[in-house]
């Protein structure tokens, strides 16, 4: 079966190209993009961008072990219905995927149930509990497409180290939550005037500063591939820029809300402002602007982290950390980063694709012809208010509900086929 | 005003309209009003507190009202029930106004956005504590002293301490001078924003300094969860001896919250010294609970 996107403005980093274009998928692969192309099945994207499809590489799918608020079926339905056709599921489920078993386990659920490519990261250590090291080179051979032990840091230096030496013989990126526990301990929000007026306990921007700096050391030492996964403060900005200046292969991503919110716009005590990194100060969100133009930042990633209701229902310092962001990523990103003119499209849909794809290895990201036919079709201009209750995810914690976007996702295809459209 | 969830909120006015009201409601005649004749208030501490919830016990009971007082040891908590369900469970049996203290900074805010019932937070963990800086505010007045342009010090545990932000956010209004005095460790330097009129100092000489008011902090100990200065160091440097005094104005009064830790934050001379107005506050807090319950409870309209 063929199908063409006709008369889109088709955004493509990997080529460069920039235009008004026709885009005909052959079955499950692009076969061409150029002009007056047809097909027994066509779209009409005029008005819209094409580009290739988005890649989420930091999101929680919550299965196996937590279903209640998320499954692989309905992460992948949200993550379809914000532009996504590929995410990449952290490994803190219960059982943790520090195994190739459990890796396998997803890969086969996400090939029966979910509408998106879905490409596993694995532990860095046993139930990432941060001693020994998890079967990283097994679980690569199953399908992961990166190591790390999400929502903890690898406190131990020592771990770490061998982690990446480790990581660097199976050529796959070491993803730390950069986070010290003895700085941030008790916290539940940023350190700052909010968290002092509101008497909540702060997490400093230091302990996260301070494991991007140990860790940097550290790819320095090993020669590995080190990500920054949802990076957000200033200081942090500034060291991967020096370590990317210094060669290292060094990379960072940063979530949507990092980009749109800062502490001060918390509305108070209410837990979907709560997460970690916590929403820092204005001045660590001007930060990580700027890191996304300047190119210290590589990708954006939204952490997708769905929480049952009654979990977020609670006083704030027992509420879990986490909120939900797959279908609000484009519109936010729009919203923050090219309506005021800080990038171009070509950059926005970059950090989406090329960028994510390259950090992973993953062959995706691309239109070219034969590249498998994932693609994003989206907005720049078009309204629409999000309303979380009707949300693919299970869970709705999300700081965007009711909020009005200019831009958003408008169709989803993955792998030649419209998974979902607006 | 539905409830009273803290100070900030306030306008200086409605503060004034509470100190004002609270003097009708100083004690002299013992005797029984019957302003909130029928209504019923509950007092629901999920937090230890002997002092607080029998102050707001027999103001409740002087204004007339019936009051149930419930702890959080004898409640459902315990038995593993949500904040939420334990609330709407009692807000289904109807009382006109939920008392409540809880160790969580925001729980009665968080609970007040989904609940009709009135909540007038007698202390939420290390944020607010409004009927304290009020029934401060009155046994300030109450010693002839103007709140505008006065210099008040408060020395302790700033960082843990509910009845500090309150107090802030009171004085501040009013225009007095707040000198903030604790050793760093328990002095955010974001406090100097929190409100105008607020500096801070880590010597407890300098906070004193010509105040007009000194407020003493309990040491929380319960509220530290590591040690934030090295034991048996903080009575030599920030606790209220009588020598210190002598560097305050001449008619200084020296206050706190209670329950004292003689001989920790307060040495007992001072405590029990001409200056000390300790008790006072605690009369006073009946009083100032009595125009808050009122107010609460008559939407205002009550004179």
């Amino acid at each position: 079966m063929a199908l063409v996107i006709k008369n889109g403005r088709v955004i493509d980093p990997a080529s460069g190209r920039d235009g008004i274009a026709d885009v005909r998928i052959d079955g499950e692969v692009i076969g061409e993009v150029g002009h007056g192309l047809s097909a027994e099945e066509s779209f009409d994207a005029s008005g819209l961008i094409v580009a290739p499809g988005f890649i989420d590489m930091h999101v929680h799918l919550r299965e196996p072990g937590f279903e209640h608020a998320e499954t692989i079926e309905s992460g992948s339905r949200a993550a379809a219905a914000g532009g996504f056709t590929s995410i990449c599921p952290m490994p803190n489920t219960s059982p943790v995927n520090d195994n190739a078993t459990v890796t396998s386990y997803i890969i086969e659920t996400a090939r029966r149930h979910a509408i998106v490519n879905v490409f596993p990261i694995g532990a860095i250590t046993k139930g990432s509990a941060g001693q020994e090291l998890a079967s990283i080179g097994s679980m690569k051979q199953a399908g992961a497409v990166a190591i790390s032990d999400d929502g903890r840091p690898v406190m131990n230096a020592r771990v770490m180290r061998r982690a990446m030496e480790f990581a660097r013989s199976f050529e796959i990126p070491v993803i730390d939550h950069c986070e010290d526990l003895h700085l941030s301990a008790g916290g539940d929000m940023h350190e700052g005037l909010e968290s002092v007026r509101l008497g909540l306990r702060g997490i400093p921007g230091a302990s996260e500063d301070v494991m991007v700096a140990r860790d940097i050391l550290l790819a320095q030492l090993t020669g590995a591939r080190y990500h920054v996964a949802h990076l957000s403060s200033r200081h942090a900005v500034e060291m991967v820029a020096f370590a990317k200046a210094r060669g290292l292969a060094v990379t960072a991503e940063v979530t949507p809300h990092h980009l749109a919110l800062a502490d001060l716009q918390m509305a108070p005590y209410d837990s979907n402002f709560k997460m970690k990194p916590p929403l820092r100060s204005v001045c660590d969100v001007g930060a990580v602007v700027g890191g996304v133009v300047s190119g210290a930042i590589d990708a954006i990633a939204t952490d997708h982290a769905p929480h049952a209701g009654s979990d977020k229902m609670q006083e704030f310092e027992k509420c879990p950390f986490g909120i939900i962001g797959l279908e609000t990523a484009i519109g936010v990103a729009m919203e923050t980063l090219v309506h005021p003119g800080k990038i171009g499209l070509m950059r926005l849909v970059e950090l989406f694709t090329t960028g994510p794809a390259k950090i992973l290895g993953l062959d995706r990201g691309t239109l070219r012809a034969g590249a498998p036919a994932d693609v994003t079709i989206f907005s720049t201009d078009r309204e629409w208010t999000y309303d979380v209750n009707k949300s693919f995810s299970k869970s709705r914690n999300s700081p965007f509900d009711g909020r009005t976007f200019k831009g958003g996702p408008v169709a989803t295809v993955v792998r030649g086929r419209v998974m979902w459209q607006a | 005003m539905r409830g009273l969830l803290g100070i900030e909120g306030l306008t200086r006015e409605e503060v004034q309209s509470i100190l004002d009201r609270s003097r009708d409601f100083q004690p002299r005649g013992r005797g029984k009003l019957d302003l909130l004749r029928g209504r019923m208030v509950v007092n629901l501490f999920f937090e230890a507190s002997t002092r607080t919830r029998t102050s707001f016990e027999i103001a409740a009971k002087r204004l007339g009202a019936d009051t149930i007082s419930i702890t959080a040891q004898a409640s459902s908590v315990s038995k593993g029930e949500s904040l939420v369900d334990t609330l709407n469970t009692l807000a289904a049996m109807r009382p006109d106004a939920i008392v409540m203290r809880h160790a969580a900074s925001g729980a009665p805010h968080f609970l007040q956005r989904y609940l009709e019932t009135p909540i007038i937070n007698a202390g939420d963990g290390t944020h607010e504590h409004p009927t304290q800086a009020l029934l401060d505010a009155r046994t300030i007045l109450d010693r002839g002293a103007a709140l505008e342009g006065i210099r008040v010090a408060i020395i302790g545990d700033i960082a843990h301490s509910r009845v500090a932000r309150s107090n802030v956010y009171l004085l501040s209004k009013y225009g007095a001078e707040i000198v903030l005095c604790g050793p760093a460790s328990l002095l955010p330097v974001e406090l100097k924003q929190v409100a105008h009129g607020v500096t801070l100092t880590t010597d407890m000489r300098e906070a004193i300094r010509n105040a007009d008011v000194i407020m003493m902090l309990r040491v929380q100990l319960e509220r530290q969860h590591e040690a934030a200065f090295p034991a048996g160091e903080y009575f030599s440097f920030y606790g209220l001896r009588l020598e210190h005094l002598e560097l305050a104005k001449p008619n200084v009064i020296v206050m706190h919250p209670g329950p004292i830790n003689r001989g920790r934050e307060i040495s007992s001379e001072v405590a029990d010294s001409q200056r000390s107005v300790i008790l006072n506050q605690v009369e006073n807090g009946i009083a100032v609970r009595m125009a808050v319950l009122e107010r609460v409870l008559t939407n205002g309209a009550g004179h």
